[in-house]
C-alpha cells in the first residue's frame, strides 16, 4: 500500500466505523456508569434511566412502544430468538414456515434447526432481479403456515423484498402466521417502522449504522407471544435474561439519535457514479439494479476469483466484500439462488457505502480494478 | 395521493353554546401534540376537523396514533382527497380502496353530500360510484344491508372524501375543559387507570405521590414517573408532586393501634393532597379507589378518610371489579409497568389485621396524640416537583 493514500473502507454492510458520539457515549457508561439495572440501589437506577433513554430512542425510530423491544446480542441472536421462538410458541398450531432463499444465514440455519424438530420449512427462491415474487408467496403461504420471515433488504445484493405486502397475502390466506422482518441492512437506511410494514417481530442491529458490534434489537409486537431460547433472569421481559450490556445498547441509542435519511440523496450519487463507470466494462456484470437499495452494489469481475481480486485491492488499501462477510470463502447462496452461472458466482464483488464515502474513493477503487484486471491471471 | 385525516368531534355537538369553546380546546390540544408527527394543517367546519399534512415528512400513521389517544373524539378515518367531480371521486376511490375492493366480496357505497351545489345528489353519487366500482372489480357483489366493506363519499366545503371504515376515537370530553383536580398516585394498577378515566371526563391532571425512602425507593417513585408518562399521552402534560412522607409513617406507627394504621395514613395523605389542590387551584381529589377492594376501601372507611377534606373525592373505579379494572390498564398500556415489584408507600408498614369497620371517633382520639399540624407541614414544605409529558 502505498504510504500517501488513505484507506478506503467499501465494505459498509459487514459492519461500519463506530461513530465518536456513539463510541463516547459507549467509553462513559464503562468508565462512570457501570451499575447493573437490575441493582436496586441509585448506581443501578442510574444505568437503568440510561438504557430506558436508549430503548425509547430505538423503539421511536421503530415506530414501536419501548416495551416492545428485546436487546440481543445483536442481528444473529435476535434472528434466532425470532424463528425459534415464534415457531416454538405456535408449534400446536401448525407447523410450516415460509421463508426465501437468500436470508441471512441466522435465519436459514434457524429454520434447519427446526427442520429438525419437524417443522417444515419453505424456501422461495427470487428472481433473476434477486426479489421475491408476490405469486410466489401467495402459492406458499396457507392455512398450516404459522411463520413468515423475510428480510428487507439483502445484504449482498441490496435488493429490496416486498416486506410490505406479505401481512396483507396472510390474511387473505387466512394464515395463523406471525410476520417477522430481517431488516439489518435497511434500519437506518430507508425510512420505515414496523407499522409501515405491518410486521410482528422485526430484527435490526447497531453496528451497521455506525454503532457497536455486539448489540442489536428484536421488536416483538405486544400482540405476539413468543418463547425465550435462553433462560435465566427476567430481563428484557424474561425474553432475553441476563445482565444487559448497558454501555452497548446505550452506544446504540446514541447511533441511533445519529440517523440521517437524507444521507441516503449522498450515496445516490455514489453508488450511481460507480454504476456508471462499471456499465463501461465489458468484464464486469452487475448483480444489483437500480431498483436496489444504493448502499450496497454487487458485480463479478468476470474471470477473476472474487477472493484474488478482494486481495488485490486490500493490497491498495482497499477493502470490499466478496459477498456476504459471515460466509468467508463459501460461494454466495445468494447469487446461486438468482440462477447465476458459477463462473459469476465465484468473480461475485460487493461493495457496499456508507456516509463517510467520498466520490474520489470510487474513482480509486475504479482505477484499481483495472490494475487487477490488467495484472491478475485469469483462471 | 393526497390523504388526510377526517375527525368527528365526540359529545361536543350536544353542548350548545359551549360548543365553540369545546372545539377549541380539542383543536388546541391536537394542534400542540400533532407537532411531534410533522406539519399539519388543522381546521374544523361542520363538527368535522380536517387533519392535512402539508409536506412529506408527516408521518400519518403516527398522526392516526396520536388523534386515537385525543379525548373528545368519537371516531375519525384516513380519508383520500378528490376533486369534487364524479369522475375524479371513482378514479380516485378505486385507486385508494384497491387492496380493500379486492380482499371484500360484498360492499356498498354511502354518499353523503353537504355541499348541495354539488350536482348530484346523495343516492345518485352512491349509483354512479357503486356502477363504477362493480366494473373495476367484477368479483365484487353489492350488498346494503350486511356489506364487508362501505365506501363512504362526502362532499363537503373544502372537497371530496373518500374512506374506508371510521375508527372509534377515544370519546370523552377534550382535557381541560373540566377544571383541575388532583390524583393520588400510588403505582399500583388502579390509580393510572382512575387518572386515565377523569382526564376523558375532561379533567386537566396534578399528581401527588408519597413517598416513604428508605422503606421505600427511587425505584418506586421512578415507576410512578414512567407510569404518569403513559397515562399523558392521553391526559396531557402535568406536574407530579413527591409527597416526603417517611416521617408521617414512623410517627403513626410508633404512636397508633396498629389496626388503624391504614386509615390514619390515608386521611394524612386525603389532607396533605387537598392542600396541594388548593393551592395548584385544583378543585376535587381523584383516588384509584374501589369499593371493598381492601380493608382500607370498605363504605365505613371511605367514610372516615373523606372526613378529612371538603372538596368532591372522585373514584371511577368504585363500582368496577378488578379485571375490568386491569382490561382498561392493559388498553391503555399501563399494566405492565404497573405490575413492577416496587414496594410503594401503601403497603409499608401494613396492619396484620386491619379495622374493616372503623368508627370516626376512635379514629379522631387515636390520632389526638400526634403533631398533626407539624407532621404536614414539614411533608408539604419539602415537596419534589417533576414535570410528566414535556417529552425529552
Amino acid at each position: 500500500m502505498n504510504d500517501t493514500e488513505q484507506e478506503i473502507y467499501l465494505d459498509n454492510g459487514a459492519t461500519t466505523a463506530v461513530s465518536a458520539h456513539s463510541a463516547q457515549k459507549i467509553m462513559d457508561m464503562l468508565l462512570n456508569n457501570y451499575g447493573n439495572p437490575s441493582s436496586l440501589h441509585a448506581k443501578g437506577l442510574q444505568a437503568q434511566r440510561e438504557m430506558d433513554k436508549a430503548r425509547k430512542t430505538v423503539a421511536k425510530q421503530l415506530g414501536a412502544a419501548d416495551t416492545e423491544l428485546v436487546f440481543t446480542s445483536g442481528g444473529t441472536e435476535a434472528n434466532n430468538l425470532a424463528l425459534l421462538g415464534a415457531a416454538h410458541a405456535r408449534r400446536r398450531i401448525g407447523k410450516r414456515i415460509v421463508t426465501s432463499a437468500i436470508e441471512h444465514a441466522s435465519v436459514l440455519d434457524s429454520c434447519r434447526q427446526l427442520e429438525e424438530e419437524g417443522f417444515e420449512v419453505i424456501y422461495l427462491a427470487p428472481n433473476p432481479q434477486g426479489v421475491v415474487e408476490i405469486e410466489d408467496l401467495q402459492n406458499a403461504i396457507n392455512t398450516q403456515t404459522i411463520l413468515v420471515s423475510f428480510m428487507y433488504v439483502n445484504n449482498e445484493t441490496g435488493a429490496l423484498q416486498p416486506v410490505d405486502k406479505i401481512k396483507r397475502i396472510i390474511k387473505q390466506k387466512n394464515a395463523p402466521a406471525v410476520l417477522h422482518c430481517d431488516a439489518v441492512q435497511a434500519f437506518g437506511k430507508i425510512p420505515f417502522t414496523v407499522n409501515s410494514l405491518n410486521v410482528d417481530l422485526l430484527t435490526a442491529t447497531a453496528h451497521k449504522l455506525h454503532g457497536p458490534k455486539g448489540v442489536g434489537v428484536l421488536y416483538v409486537s405486544k400482540d405476539v407471544r413468543i418463547l425465550p431460547i435462553h433462560f435465566g433472569g427476567s430481563q428484557e421481559r424474561n425474553l432475553r435474561p441476563g445482565t444487559e450490556a448497558v454501555s452497548l445498547i446505550c452506544g446504540f441509542g446514541s447511533a441511533v439519535q445519529e440517523i440521517d435519511f437524507a444521507v441516503k440523496q449522498h450515496i445516490e450519487v455514489l453508488s450511481g457514479y460507480l454504476r456508471e463507470q462499471l456499465t463501461q466494462f465489458d468484464w464486469v456484470k452487475l448483480h444489483s439494479d437500480e431498483a436496489c437499495l444504493p448502499y450496497i452494489i454487487n458485480f463479478s469481475v468476470l474471470g477473476i476469483r472474487s477472493e484474488t481480486m478482494l486481495h488485490f485491492l486490500a493490497g491498495k488499501g482497499i477493502y470490499v466484500s466478496s459477498g456476504s462477510a459471515c460466509a468467508k470463502g463459501k460461494g454466495s447462496h445468494v447469487l446461486k439462488a438468482m440462477g447465476l452461472p458459477n463462473s459469476e458466482v465465484d468473480s461475485a464483488i460487493r461493495v457496499s457505502f456508507s456516509k463517510y464515502n467520498q466520490k474520489a474513493d470510487i474513482d480509486r477503487l475504479v482505477r484499481e480494478l483495472q490494475n487487477g484486471i490488467r495484472t491478475l491471471a485469469k483462471r | 395521493m393526497e390523504e388526510i385525516i377526517l375527525v368527528k368531534v365526540g359529545e361536543l355537538v350536544l353542548k350548545g353554546l359551549n360548543r365553540r369553546t369545546f372545539e377549541n380546546v380539542l383543536l388546541k390540544t391536537l394542534r400542540y401534540r400533532l407537532r411531534s408527527a410533522g406539519k399539519f394543517e388543522i381546521k374544523i367546519a361542520q363538527c368535522i376537523i380536517y387533519i392535512k399534512p402539508l409536506d412529506e415528512n408527516c408521518d400519518i400513521e403516527q398522526a392516526s396514533d396520536i388523534v386515537v389517544k385525543t379525548f373528545g373524539i368519537a371516531t375519525y378515518s384516513r380519508a383520500c382527497v378528490a376533486g369534487k367531480d364524479m369522475e375524479d371521486i371513482s378514479q380516485k376511490a378505486v385507486a385508494y380502496l384497491k387492496e380493500e375492493l379486492e380482499d371484500a366480496a360484498t360492499f356498498k357505497v354511502e354518499a353523503r353530500r353537504s355541499d348541495k351545489r354539488f350536482p348530484f345528489t346523495s343516492p345518485q353519487i352512491s349509483a354512479r360510484l357503486g356502477g363504477y366500482i362493480l366494473d373495476k372489480f367484477p368479483h365484487l357483489k353489492v350488498d346494503v344491508r350486511n356489506p364487508q366493506l362501505t365506501v363512504t363519499v362526502e362532499v363537503r366545503d373544502f372537497g371530496a372524501y373518500i374512506r374506508g371504515a371510521a375508527l372509534k376515537g377515544a370519546g370523552g370530553i377534550p382535557v381541560g375543559t373540566g377544571g383541575k383536580a388532583v390524583i393520588l398516585i400510588s403505582g399500583g394498577i388502579d390509580s393510572p387507570v382512575a387518572a386515565y378515566m377523569m382526564a376523558k371526563r375532561g379533567i386537566e391532571l396534578t399528581a401527588v405521590h408519597f413517598a416513604s425512602p428508605p422503606y421505600t425507593s427511587e425505584r418506586a417513585e421512578d415507576k410512578v414517573c414512567r407510569l404518569l408518562e403513559l397515562v399523558s399521552r392521553y391526559s396531557g402534560r402535568m406536574t407530579m408532586y413527591t409527597v416526603p412522607f417517611t416521617e408521617v409513617q414512623e410517627q403513626i406507627k410508633e404512636n397508633c393501634p396498629e389496626e388503624l394504621f391504614t386509615l390514619i395514613m390515608r386521611r394524612f395523605m386525603m389532607e396533605i393532597s387537598e392542600k396541594i389542590a388548593r393551592d395548584k387551584d385544583c378543585s376535587a381529589l381523584i383516588t384509584g379507589e374501589s369499593l371493598g377492594q381492601v380493608a382500607s376501601q370498605t363504605i365505613h372507611a371511605i367514610a372516615c378518610t373523606d372526613s378529612v377534606c371538603q372538596m368532591p373525592v372522585f373514584r371511577p373505579l368504585i363500582g368496577m371489579d378488578k379485571d375490568e379494572i386491569v382490561k382498561i390498564s392493559r388498553a391503555i398500556d399501563t399494566f405492565e409497568t404497573s405490575i413492577e415489584p416496587y414496594e410503594d408507600c401503601c403497603t409499608v408498614f401494613t396492619p396484620k389485621h386491619p379495622r374493616t369497620r372503623p368508627v370516626l371517633h376512635h379514629i379522631e382520639e387515636a390520632e389526638r396524640v400526634l403533631d398533626t399540624k407539624g407532621l404536614m407541614n414539614r411533608a408539604l414544605e419539602n415537596l419534589k416537583v417533576t414535570k410528566i409529558g414535556y417529552g425529552e
